[in-house]
């Protein structure tokens, strides 16, 4: 990234805002320190920071400009009991002084505004363009597609926040992922983005920003956005960026904490500005077809060992390099699967609808879509964990959550549940599940569990036969 | 933190690539809310089998890991970085690291040392010929030496500097305050803040 304080030369949307953040200019092999506009916390990233503090007598600089929400340990039924677990109740308990002590705002298990970090941020309007959004977690990329620059950061770095509202950061590298062309019906952001991550693997975005650009981003919803930003990083990218359009001014204006007035008509003509400039030099560029796309699933144990849905499990021989054979062999191992077996005659146990790349509102219409009228395979079980209570409000609203028990799913409250199992929502050793969330790392979703990634009409479409399938595999409701 | 110069210490081969944080320590470890204590979540998932790497003599008492292409992707826990350290690392070696966890290795005194895959592939088999082989791994010099065989090794001049130094980034911030507050009077007043609390 950037150098230079030239800002008369073409810049990249990501260069923009770092410029426009920039307390102090670091000298040659110095970081820059960078202000930071939003930090959000949770229980699990946040108790050795805030001891911190602490044990060296310093306070939190800026409380106006900080939030928190309990997530990734909160139980998703009968929550108004005591936490069972002693630890999770302990680490949430934690959280609830620390925020008492220093003055954060948080909202509780419980609280119409609780849930998924990256739900909640969105939802309240507090997450706009040209922001610098951080938090002790790697999912913050998500905030990415309103045209901020939002990266995951390390518990200690949580405490430089906590002190300084600043970060040291050293350059990024910026790369263009252009999709062109329009997505065929059944295909989503999740399969562009699970495409882009088995294109240039899970190390082939590190040291770079993403910037998402061309006809098929701008045609995406806000939520459709915010699941490909999301998971920029499991192709190791610090942040993913699309540049803000009249889709990010619908989306934040009226929010609670959208500017308001003549704020408003300010923040809209600074938002302008962000895009990348006509002659704008980006370090690597790659190019998508979007008609070419098709459903996709990850059939190994990490989010770049995907293929298109209806392919078959890949050939480890056939991978490129001693290495990427090797990993390959491995993960078939684990998942307990056999190359050349089609991925649609691959049988699930479970189907997990939520997280933070796929747990709002329209994604639970979309499923809802396909699941009504319909009934659910027996050998499934299926879970439906919205990312927030207002998700979950609204979706009642809307009678979604009838959609889903009719047709015989878990509906759960909000939090981030079996993206991770911190929870009770784990799966068993050896079990099989269709997933929307983000990482089909070993061990993820619990000891031994098996993890596919999809997107949520996969996993509806998945749902109702028992194999993994497409919404296009089903029978038309009679 | 302590200033850090050189280690010599027994390695210990990680032949796998992609270790995600998830595998480095489950997020069932991850609810305690101290800094220490981690060394028993260091690598649980593998830590069950008898034929696990650091379950096997020589490797118990390894204080520099050897492990495949990126290391460290994944999950932003920190705590991946405490457990390491608490099982006693000292340096980890790897052909590339996650962005998140090379930057926290860089607060916590760990060294995150990057080298060529083909350099990796050599340590492996040194180590294969001589188990329980010590390497060296100097800072100053940006190398990692095993018996007569010594590759570079690369990390940014500033994390060196600071490990080299023991310093606090916090520290080093607070001495700008002046730039802080500069910043935060141009500030454009459109900009939300969490407080008072709007729903």
């Amino acid at each position: 990234m950037t150098t230079t304080t030239d800002t008369t030369a073409p810049r990249t949307l990501a260069e923009k805002v770092w410029d426009d953040h920039l307390v102090r200019r670091g000298g040659p092999g110095q970081p820059d320190l960078l202000y930071i506009d939003l930090h959000l916390l949770h229980e699990v990233t946040s108790p050795q920071a805030f001891e911190g503090l602490r044990l060296a007598g310093r306070g939190l600089r800026r409380t106006d400009l900080t939030i928190a929400t309990e997530d990734h340990n909160t139980p998703t039924e009968n929550i108004f009991s005591t936490i069972a677990d002693e630890t999770s109740r302990k680490q949430i308990e934690t959280l609830r002084r620390n925020c008492e002590e220093f003055g954060v705002r948080l909202h509780s298990l419980g609280d119409a505004e609780q849930g998924i970090v990256h739900v909640v941020g969105p939802q309240l309007g507090l997450t706009q363009p040209g922001m610098t959004v951080v938090c002790g977690d790697s999912h913050t990329s998500t905030h990415g597609a309103f045209g901020a620059l939002a990266f995951g950061i390390g518990t200690s770095e949580v405490e430089h926040v906590m002190a300084t509202q600043t970060l040291p950061l050293a350059p990024f590298k910026t790369m263009a992922i252009t999709v062109e062309g329009t997505l065929k019906p059944g295909v989503t952001s999740k399969d562009i983005i699970l495409a882009v991550i088995a294109r240039i693997g899970t190390g082939g975005g590190q040291g770079y920003v993403l910037e998402y650009r061309g006809s098929a981003i701008r045609s995406l919803s806000m939520e459709a956005r915010m699941t490909m930003c999301n998971m920029s990083i499991e192709a190791g990218a610090r942040a993913g960026m699309i540049a803000p359009d009249q889709t990010t001014l619908d989306y934040v204006q009226g929010r609670p904490h959208a500017p308001q007035g003549e704020d408003w008509d300010a923040a809209v003509a600074y938002w302008r500005t962000l895009h990348t400039d006509e002659g704008a030099e980006f370090d690597r560029e790659v190019v998508i077809d979007a008609d070419e796309l098709e459903p996709f699933v990850t059939w190994g144990t990490n989010p770049g060992q995907g293929v298109p849905l209806s392919r078959a499990v890949p050939d480890p021989e056939e991978a490129e390099g001693e290495d990427a054979q090797d990993a390959a062999r491995r993960a078939l191992q684990y998942m307990g699967l056999e190359a050349g077996t089609p991925m649609k005659q691959i049988p699930v146990d479970i189907v997990f609808l939520g997280s933070c790349t796929n747990s709002r509102i329209e994604d639970l219409r979309a499923a809802a879509e396909i699941l009504r009228g319909r009934s659910k395979a027996e050998n499934v079980r299926m879970m439906v964990v919205p990312g927030s209570a207002k998700v979950r409000l609204q979706a009642e609203a809307e009678g979604l959550d009838r959609v889903f028990t009719d047709f015989g799913a878990d509906w759960r409250f909000a939090g981030c549940s079996m993206c991770l199992g911190m929870n009770p929502d784990q799966l068993a050793p050896g079990e099989r599940c269709a997933s929307t969330s983000n990482r089909n790392f070993e061990g993820r979703q619990g000891k031994g569990g098996r993890t596919h990634l999809v997107s949520p009409v996969v996993a509806a479409a998945t749902a109702v036969r028992g194999t993994l399938s497409a919404p296009s595999d089903l029978e038309p409701v009679g | 933190m302590e200033k850090f110069a050189t280690h010599t210490g027994v390695g210990a081969p990680l032949k796998h690539s992609n270790v995600d944080t998830d595998q480095i320590i489950p997020a069932v470890y991850l609810k305690r809310i101290t800094k220490t204590g981690f060394d028993d979540a260091l690598f649980a998932g593998w830590r069950k089998d008898p034929e696990f790497v650091l379950n096997r003599e020589p490797y118990r008492n390894a204080s520099v890991l050897v492990a495949g292409s990126d290391f460290g992707t994944g999950s932003s826990r920190e705590h991946a970085v405490w457990a390491l350290r608490d099982y006693g690392f000292t340096a980890v070696i790897s052909s590339r690291f996650g962005d998140i966890f090379r930057g926290n290795a860089g607060k916590q005194g760990l060294l995150a040392a990057q080298v060529e895959q083909s350099d990796v592939e050599l340590l492996w088999k040194l180590m294969a010929e001589q188990p329980g082989v010590e390497l060296t791994v100097d800072l100053e010099s940006r190398t990692v030496s095993c018996g007569a065989v010594t590759v570079p090794f690369q990390i940014d001049d500033y994390t060196r500097w600071r490990l080299m130094e023991g310093l606090d980034d916090i520290g080093l911030t607070l001495q700008h305050e002046e730039d802080v507050e500069a910043y935060e009077q141009r500030r454009p007043g459109f900009k939300p803040t969490t407080l008072p609390a709007r729903t």
